[in-house]
């Protein structure tokens, strides 16, 4: 199947104009992707990793330096119109439009540039709004919105075109709980709704791209340093799990020495609230349930229970040697 | 979902200059700014005139030269200056993104541009003659509207070339705007007859097509002033706007071409406060 997106040894270099400007800058080198049809692809990395330089050379804004992107099948340098014709773009933090404009006329403004009939433009940006929750600012002026308002007009804005393939380009960045949750839950219900969408997602919040991305890329310096679905990327880790208990009424910490698979264990008395902690480091999470079984038997009472597992923070800090915050 | 290329286009055009046709009801303010307030030249130079007891016909192209001013400040404020703010407020990455020729949103923004300036020009014009008891001759319409169209296509070709060139120049822009206001004034005889600048400095402004225009609209409103006022022949210089017309335009589809082709290599187009 032809893939949505590919790219062949791509590379970026930006080149000062000036030695005193600054150095050469390598923002992609050497980028090998390959993302299929209805896929939800993630590329995570610290700011300046090349993300947005990435996006920016797909949506054709941006040449390589050498080597070749296509989207949708068509060559990002010469098959501009093919490419434009498929794609969107939403960009965290985006002050586009015009203030004089109401969040209406805004929309179907860009839908214009897609040639868009505005009959259908209406109706479809009335359906986008009404699921964003924004019909009722739909008369008013963009200069009125909040921070979240705005991004989820910019959303729409992307979404409005009905493209095939979406750059999302930190697309949450700055916007509160709600709506950021408002945003992703519409990414995944777009994309699951036809398969033949595709969404390529850049951020630097863990949580999202472990939450939305069917694979995600890791990427530093320009350089995919690892490509693979959330569970694959976690399992590079080699980390064992951890067990917490919070259990009431523990008298005898003792027999745990016996359970197979359990590599060690501690415990700490809460004496404020009665309770004892319990952490136990796991070789084979197979024994769980013989820890469980252990602690129900001493007569105690487990209060809370929780499992830590690699996580993709940890899968970028064995990559990259450090955090990405 | 989408028509042909040439559609998509004219949608593009109707859809950027509806920002423009829409912005003068948002903003009433602009009757006072760009009504009354250039109504104050206006009336100093048709002062002097009158005081130095001159001709009629030269208070009248004062009035018109004035209410002419709102089309070299659109040109300058909104069309020359608009795809840098472009850039800053982040949409012309949407624009270039768009399967549009970029041509289509110089044009939108002309067409735009054009409509708001022509009603604000006529206001002035109307309260500048009522005010001075300007008469016109209004016996060659057609030849008034041929003109008028010729003068604002080259006119606007000119600003939509601005527009790419500008945007090579970054902050220094807003500048360089400031820096062609009075002298264009001067240099284009926006308060005079520009032939009495001498034949070669304004042949030399008459590369600015409002110069010339200019000239050709006194010809037709004020055929008395022919004699004394004009600069060239009216058909030599509708002939002339006609060639200004192609060149801009020609330069204008380069100056973008280029504009984007430095952008996509530099990066520059993309990024914000260069």
């Amino acid at each position: 199947m032809q893939p949505a997106v590919e790219t062949q040894s791509l590379t970026r270099v930006f080149r000062p104009k000036r030695k005193k400007e600054g150095s050469i800058v390598t923002a992609l080198d050497s980028v090998d992707l390959r993302i299929n049809k209805g896929e939800l692809f993630g590329v995570l990395g610290p700011n300046g990793a090349g993300k947005t330089t990435l996006l920016k050379i797909l949506s054709t804004l941006l040449l390589p330096t050498s080597g070749k992107a296509y989207v949708a099948g068509f060559d990002v340098e010469k098959d501009l119109l093919d490419v434009r014709k498929r794609i969107n773009m939403v960009s965290g933090g985006e002050i586009s439009g015009y203030g004089l404009l109401t969040v209406r006329e805004n929309l179907w403004m860009f839908s214009q540039f897609y040639g868009i009939k505005s009959k259908e433009a209406n109706a479809r940006i009335e359906e986008l709004l009404g699921r964003f929750g924004l019909t009722e600012k739909a008369k008013e002026k963009v200069r009125t919105l909040s921070t979240g308002q705005r991004q989820k007009m910019n959303v729409i804005r992307g979404f409005v075109t009905n493209p095939e393939i979406v750059f999302l380009d930190e697309p949450t960045l700055g916007l509160d709980v709600n709506a950021a949750r408002a945003v992703r839950d519409f990414i995944v219900d777009w994309i699951r709704s036809d398969r033949s969408r595709t969404v390529l997602l850049t951020t630097h919040y863990m949580m999202e791209a472990d939450e939305l991305c069917d694979r995600i890329a890791i990427i530093d310096d320009g350089k995919i340093l690892a490509c693979d679905t959330p569970s694959n990327l976690k399992r590079m880790v080699k980390m064992n799990t951890t067990l917490t208990l919070s259990v009431a009424g523990l008298n005898e910490i003792a027999g745990f020495d016996t359970i197979q698979g359990l590599n060690s264990y501690s415990q700490t008395k809460d004496v404020e609230s009665s309770t004892t902690k319990l952490r136990f480091v796991l070789e084979d999470e197979s024994c769980v349930s013989d820890i469980v079984s252990k602690v129900v038997a001493e007569g105690s009472k487990i209060m809370s229970l929780q499992k830590t597992e690699p996580t993709l923070e940890d899968v970028f800090i064995k990559l990259v040697g450090r955090g990405l915050e | 979902m989408t028509d042909s290329y040439l559609m998509r286009n004219l949608r593009a055009v109707r859809g950027r200059a509806y920002p423009r046709l829409i912005g003068s009801t948002r903003e009433p303010s602009w009757f006072v700014f760009d009504v009354i307030l250039p109504l104050f030249t206006i009336a100093g130079y048709a002062y002097v005139y009158k005081f130095l007891d001159a001709r009629a016909e030269l208070i009248g192209y004062v009035v018109l030269g004035g209410a002419m001013t709102a089309f070299w400040l659109n040109i300058l404020w909104s069309m020359a200056s608009q795809l840098y703010w472009e850039k800053e407020i982040g949409n012309l990455p949407l624009y270039l993104m768009a399967p549009i020729s970029r041509m289509s949103i110089l044009a939108g923004m002309a067409v735009g541009g054009l409509f708001e300036t022509t009603i604000q020009a006529a206001m002035t014009l109307a309260i500048g003659a009522i005010a001075f008891n300007v008469v016109f001759s209004l016996a060659s319409p057609v030849m008034l509207l041929v003109v008028f169209v010729v003068t604002m296509i080259a006119l606007y070709g000119m600003g939509m070339m601005f527009a790419s060139l500008y945007l090579l120049l970054g902050r220094e822009a807003y500048h360089l705007s400031a820096l062609m206001m009075e002298p264009v004034y001067f240099a284009s005889g926006f308060y005079f007859p520009v032939r009495h600048l001498g034949f070669w400095a304004a042949a030399g402004a008459s590369v600015i097509p409002i110069t010339l225009g200019l000239d050709a609209l006194r010809q037709i409103i004020f055929p008395e002033g022919i004699a004394e006022d004009a600069f060239l022949p009216l058909n030599t210089e509708i002939a002339l706007l006609s060639g200004l017309c192609v060149v801009f335009m020609v330069l204008s589809r380069y100056a973008l071409r280029y504009m984007e082709y430095l952008g996509k290599t530099t990066g520059r187009l993309t990024l914000r406060w260069q």
